[in-house]
């Protein structure tokens, strides 16, 4: 039996303990005669024409894990911002796990969605919030959806600044020989607020993993959200990242991805506005070797004037690797006074290695500036011969000519703990030894 | 110390140097003056191993070593330093890391274990005192945003710190005001000692009011087409290097 048939034909499971007139379960549903209809998306898909889901989607997974799989903190510590105190909101094969988390329903919600679709202190907030800018046409997304049931729930009232980041972890035990994950976030940012979130997604064992995410967010008028992505997975574990951002006036929303490890991700990220001068940041730095592939497909839809974009991503690949940025950027008429930005640097570190990117802009204002850069190169030999000639061997003068093309990324980074610790992996992935000291 | 016997080198086909012989004994200093386009700064780049030449005859020797088929790491352990006309800039590495890592490379080549922080710290010190370095210079990215004078300022400062036997110091005057040019010079003539030596190369004859050379020579068409000493470069100043094409 194909995948794709496994997924329809387990949903009667899927819906035996759900209550099946609630509308939330009508929007599944609906999701799900989507998928049906269109199936995983091929390299027939524009947008999806680099990439390739076949190896993914011929194989087998699990959908319900059978058995609950215990984790002990001191295996996966090293996973957590341990320096920092944070909320967290942890999952072990798509299962709350109550003994890793620290939620907290004090002046502002961080805990649950299933708790958050079936409580009635949430109804309202559900049936403003969920699927409300996730695509309903998108497959993938719409597969997501119709399986939508945990995943975290964040929400922050009115003026209210969360003085912990977030982290919100998906753990794969290994436990099941593989496994199809779809988790669920919803985050609400009111006005006058900030939050920070860390998302991370990690396999504990060389098992294959699927990781098929949605997570819309909404940033109100004033708010701040500033969302980490951690994407450094074991090579048997891929995931699918797709994430709607709406901002509403005067709002920021910045999204750092950080994909250095995984089989295969592809991470979808939607921008939406309703207001004016609102800033949208979009960056990310990739590093990859071996047979990895890393998608970036990013969407900035500006529909009101005087707002502004930045979008800045840094790809290192070595070996067979494979990177692909496409990054759109739509500006439509009354969009005036828009400042847009795209900036995608590459190095390509072997000869096999390979990117492609693909800007893609469309403009309908006439007041704007919008500009996009794009380069795919290797190494700069002046520089690599000027700390050669410091006496710094040409691996180790590569590995901090490469750091040090990936470092500006981080300098936006807020948070000094976490900073320190992507400063750190980085180093280590390319062999630059710094002590991070001075 | 540095001995350049028929030395040749092209690059991409094209012959820049044809024919040098030099000869730079420990404890002097030598200039080399030229006009533009007479292979200056592909002699410094040849010496300090830059890949994109080819030698194609003679060689050049380093307390008798001969350098031929050695990478640039490999020079500078034997002590070869070069200051660049045009640093790089690299972001994200301050000037201690990376002054750190070069230092440590070069101890590690020499079966040295790294150099401890206070011992480190210390250096860095007294090395940027002398050079009017201020201590915040030092936490910021390597060349990144530095005005000309401070990236020449920096180069130097990493000589004083690496402590090679051979210095080259490549159009180290280019684009220094006359304060920072005495502040470098005498950075220069601080690490100036009986058992190194430092090779100046320049165009302008004002850096050697305040390097003294006890050997000037002059490059054209990729030969040293006259040697003196300090009046040399005096009568260049005064007569131009018009005349030094008719010896050619």
């Amino acid at each position: 039996m194909e995948f794709k048939e496994k997924l329809i034909s387990s949903y009667l499971a899927f819906e035996e303990d759900l209550d099946l007139l609630d509308s939330v379960h009508q929007t599944r549903a609906k999701a799900l005669r989507v998928f049906e209809k269109k199936g995983f998306p091929t390299k027939k898909d524009e947008s999806w024409k680099y990439t390739s889901l076949n190896a993914l989607i011929n194989a087998d997974y699990a959908l319900f894990p059978r058995s609950e799989a215990s984790i002990e903190l001191k295996d996966v510590k090293k996973y957590f911002l341990y320096d920092t105190d944070t909320y967290k909101v942890i999952f072990i094969d798509g299962v709350y796990s109550p003994f890793l988390s620290n939620t907290t329903h004090d002046g502002l919600d961080v805990c649950l969605m299933s708790a958050a679709l079936t409580k009635p202190k949430y109804r309202n907030l559900i049936n403003t919030y969920f699927n409300k800018i996730a695509s309903l046409e998108e497959s993938l997304t719409a597969l997501n959806t119709s399986y939508s049931k945990e995943g975290a729930f964040v929400y922050i009232p009115k003026k209210t600044v969360a003085e912990k980041p977030i982290e919100i972890i998906h753990f794969a035990s290994g436990e099941e020989h593989s496994l199809w994950l779809q988790p669920r976030n919803l985050i609400v940012v009111d006005k006058n607020s900030q939050v920070q979130i860390i998302e991370r997604h990690q396999s504990l064992k060389e098992h294959p993993v699927v990781t098929n995410s949605v997570t819309e967010v909404y940033v109100h008028e004033e708010a701040f959200v500033d969302y980490y992505k951690l994407q450094n997975d074991l090579t048997s574990a891929s995931l699918i990242d797709n994430t709607y951002i709406q901002q509403a006036k005067n709002s920021h929303a910045s999204v750092h991805t950080f994909s250095l490890g995984g089989k295969l991700v592809r991470n979808n990220l939607r921008y939406y506005h309703t207001g004016q001068r609102i800033l949208s940041t979009l960056k990310g730095v990739t590093i990859l070797e071996g047979k990895q592939h890393v998608d970036h497909s990013t969407m900035v839809h500006h529909s009101h004037p005087n707002c502004e974009s930045h979008q800045d991503y840094k790809g290192i690949f070595s070996e067979r690797s494979e990177g692909v940025f496409n990054g759109q950027i739509l500006v439509e008429k009354i969009a005036q006074k828009t400042n847009a930005f795209q900036q995608n640097n590459n190095v390509l570190l072997d000869d096999k290695a390979t990117v492609n990117s693909k800007p893609q802009l469309e403009i309908y204002a006439d007041d704007v500036k919008c500009s996009h850069g794009c380069t795919i190169g290797q190494m700069d030999e002046e520089a690599l011969f000027y700390l050669r000639s410091r006496g710094i061997p040409k691996k180790e003068a590569k590995a901090l000519m490469t750091y040090a093309f990936a470092n500006n990324v981080l300098e936006s980074v807020q948070l000094p703990s976490l900073k320190k610790r992507i400063n750190g992996q980085i180093a280590s992935k390319l062999g630059v030894n710094l002590g991070f000291e001075l | 110390m540095l001995t350049i016997e028929n030395l040749h080198a092209e690059v991409e086909g094209r012959t820049i140097l044809n024919g040098i012989d030099l000869n730079v004994k420990a404890g002097e200093v030598h200039a080399i003056m030229g006009p533009n386009g007479s292979g200056k700064s592909t002699l410094s780049s040849v010496i300090a191993g830059n890949e994109d030449y080819d030698v194609t005859q003679g060689k050049i020797l380093l307390k008798g070593k001969d350098l031929s088929g050695l990478d640039p790491e490999e020079r500078a352990h034997l002590g070869i330093f070069l200051s660049f006309q045009y640093p790089v800039e690299i972001p994200g590495v301050t000037v201690t890391n990376f002054i750190k890592t070069a230092i440590n490379a070069n101890r590690k080549a020499q079966g040295l274990s790294d150099l401890g922080a206070s011992e480190l710290l210390k250096k860095i010190r007294e090395k940027s005192t002398l050079l009017d370095i201020d201590s915040k210079f030092l936490s910021r990215s390597l060349n990144e945003g530095f005005s000309g004078g401070e990236k020449k300022r920096n180069e130097i400062f990493q000589m004083a710190m690496l402590e090679p036997t051979l210095a080259i110091l490549d159009e180290t005057d280019s684009g220094l005001d006359i304060d920072a040019l005495k502040i470098v010079a005498n950075g220069v003539n601080k690490f100036k000692a009986k058992e190194n030596a430092v090779v100046v190369i320049t165009h302008y004859q004002r850096l050697l009011e305040y390097i003294v050379p006890d050997f000037v020579h002059v490059l054209f068409g990729g030969k040293i087409v006259k040697s003196g000493t300090k009046e040399l470069a005096h009568e260049l100043e005064a007569k131009g290097y018009d005349w030094i094409k008719e010896l050619a």
